[in-house]
């Protein structure tokens, strides 16, 4: 549904009075299938927002060619235009308009004549559980109503691809769970959906694929399920009181062990592939071993591993 | 067609969003009403020299110079709203639909025309009490070159907007533009009244034109050529001026 090949964008910024080119998407390629939920996953600055904005035909991209929904990113802009919804970050409604107002408006600027734009803004309040509020000052809503409105109106026009900048930046908790079940509304409704985040839950929760951006270039892309077991598999960290020599011994021999670590008397830490299974055969091991277990832990690496792995530094900390 | 529709779309918008938000349009005539009461009854005598014998001869002078110059003022300052529409993020949404470029400002440029058109109205009827006499057909006349003076200002505004990179500096911009030319176009004072050199400076001054043919009409002297002067005059600077600041326009949103 969306190809790109080489796509690239850079800006002139001026720095101590010198003119100096920033590259802030390089020969970015992706692959995005027909209904699935894309994530672009990376830290803010990193090119998501340039590349979203590149493929909604809003800023020309300076090299690479790119189909979105079988037309040319440069040669039919127009067509493309007519296939994609496109939802901004930060709000794009008027203070002082409805939420049906500002959808009959959006429906009418994509030429749906008046009576269709009224029926299709009626059925998108409902959809998007914004009746009670719809005749309401748009000013009025919490951060969450408004964001629905945003993405009602993207996708007013029944669009193909869906591009969401940021669905659920500064929404609390449970408004980002109602975003995510609308999100996953759509792409069960046979939408195509790309989205930037820079949370890693939501990448790993909401996505069912996801790309890693940093410094304009992507450094990873696949499930986060596929991305997480490429980088290592699980690890189990057991506590065996002053044994930590013996219980090495012990566990070296197993199948499912890939690799033992002790770290001091007491602890070890193994690597293994997945944890459910491997914590059983290694209980009874050292059972059967004689050595006693205190404590045990498993830990699955998460997508700031990942991201860890790939860039040398910490989501979090970015 | 589709350019007229969408014209239509976004100016129905920003007229619904006008009347949420009266207060507005209001305010605006606040000020010229505190001139028209405190200050045009100075000009009496002041004019006397031009040939204003009575009160209704100096509401005729001084009337139309203020709404020139009110216009003006709304024209020159929308390119502030413009900014700040751009950078909220309704443009953005609206670029991605397949709606007219053109539209998206024309529409929004016809709405301070009808806040104009409003306050003029409103100016003109409160002056009435005060001793102004005029005739209908002549007012409506003048509201035409008013309004062609809103779009034309507009348009220049905007244009500026477009090119510097921010409110700041379209501030500085505006002031600097606006200044000469509300003084050189006789808003507040007739230009008669200056020295020679200045009168032939502001000849040069569209606003000046602008100024002098709905003074005429004001004073029901709607065969003077000034009057088909200053038309002709504001209407091609407003095409040419609208034809620049909605290519910027469209260049710069796509």
């Amino acid at each position: 549904m969306i190809e790109t090949n080489g796509l690239s964008k850079s800006f002139e910024t001026k720095r101590k009075r010198q003119t100096v080119k920033v590259d802030a998407v390089v020969d970015v390629n992706l692959k995005v299938a027909e209904g699935e939920i894309f994530g672009f996953l990376g830290p803010n600055g990193a090119g998501k927002t340039t590349t979203l904005r590149m493929l909604a035909t809003l800023l020309p991209p300076d090299g690479g060619e790119a189909t979105i929904a079988g037309f040319n990113l440069r040669t039919e802009p127009a067509k493309v235009r007519k296939s994609i919804g496109y939802v901004q970050q930060g709000r794009a409604t008027w203070d002082d308009a409805t939420a049906r107002e500002e959808l009959i408006l959006q429906a009418r600027m994509y030429t749906i004549d008046k009576a269709e734009a009224m029926v299709r803004a009626e059925a998108a309040l409902k959809a998007f559980d914004l009746t009670e509020i719809a005749d309401r000052r748009c000013k009025t809503y919490s951060g969450g109503q408004r964001r629905r409105v945003d993405v009602a109106m993207g996708v007013i026009h029944q669009p193909k691809v869906l591009f969401l900048d940021e669905p659920t930046a500064s929404l609390d908790p449970q408004s980002r769970a109602h975003m995510w079940d609308e999100v996953r509304r759509l792409r069960d409704e046979g939408m195509t959906i790309f989205i930037t985040t820079h949370y890693l839950d939501e990448a790993d929760a909401l996505c069912d694929r996801i790309a890693i951006i940093d410094h304009g270039s992507i450094v990873a892309e696949g499930t986060p399920a596929d991305l997480k077991r490429e980088i290592s598999g699980d690890v189990v960290t057991i506590g065996v009181p002053e044994s930590a020599a013996k219980a090495e011994e012990v566990l070296k021999g197993q199948k499912v062990v890939k690799s033992v670590e002790a770290r001091g008397d007491s602890e070890l830490r193994l690597s293994v592939d997945t944890g459910e299974t491997a914590i059983p055969l290694i209980m009874k091991t050292l059972s059967d071993g004689g050595i006693s277990l205190t404590t045990i832990e498993l830990h699955r690496p998460t997508l700031d591993d990942v991201f860890l792995t790939k860039t040398g530094r910490s989501l979090r900390e970015s | 067609m589709k350019l007229f529709r969408d014209i239509w779309l976004v100016f129905q918008r920003h007229m619904l969003l006008m009347i949420r938000t009266p207060m507005l349009v209001i305010l605006g005539v606040a000020q010229p009403v505190v001139y028209l009461i405190l200050f045009a009854p100075l000009l009496k005598e002041a004019l006397a020299t031009l040939g204003a014998q009575t009160t209704t001869d100096a509401y005729r002078m001084y009337v139309p110079g203020m709404l020139i110059a009110l216009a003006m003022a709304t024209g020159l300052y929308s390119g502030f709203s413009l900014l700040a529409e751009l950078s909220s993020g309704v443009i953005e949404r609206s670029r991605v639909t397949a709606i007219s470029r053109t539209a998206m400002l024309l529409g929004r440029t016809l709405r301070d025309v009808v806040v104009i058109i409003i306050q003029s109205i409103i100016l003109t009827i409160l002056s009435i009490p005060l001793g102004l006499i005029v005739q209908v057909l002549n007012v409506l006349l003048a509201y035409l070159i008013l309004a062609m003076v809103t779009l034309f200002t507009s348009a220049i505004s905007y244009g500026i907007a477009l090119k510097v990179s921010g409110p700041a500096v379209l501030g500085q911009v505006i002031n600097n533009v606006a200044q000469p030319l509300m003084l050189l176009s006789g808003t507040l004072l007739p230009i008669a009244l200056a020295p020679l050199w200045l009168r032939r400076v502001a000849d040069w001054n569209p606003f000046a034109w602008a100024v002098d043919g709905m003074r005429s009409l004001f004073k029901g002297d709607s065969s003077n050529p000034h009057v088909w002067q200053s038309l002709v005059i504001v209407t091609v600077l407003t095409v040419i001026a609208m034809a620049w600041s909605t290519r910027l326009f469209a260049k710069h949103v796509k």
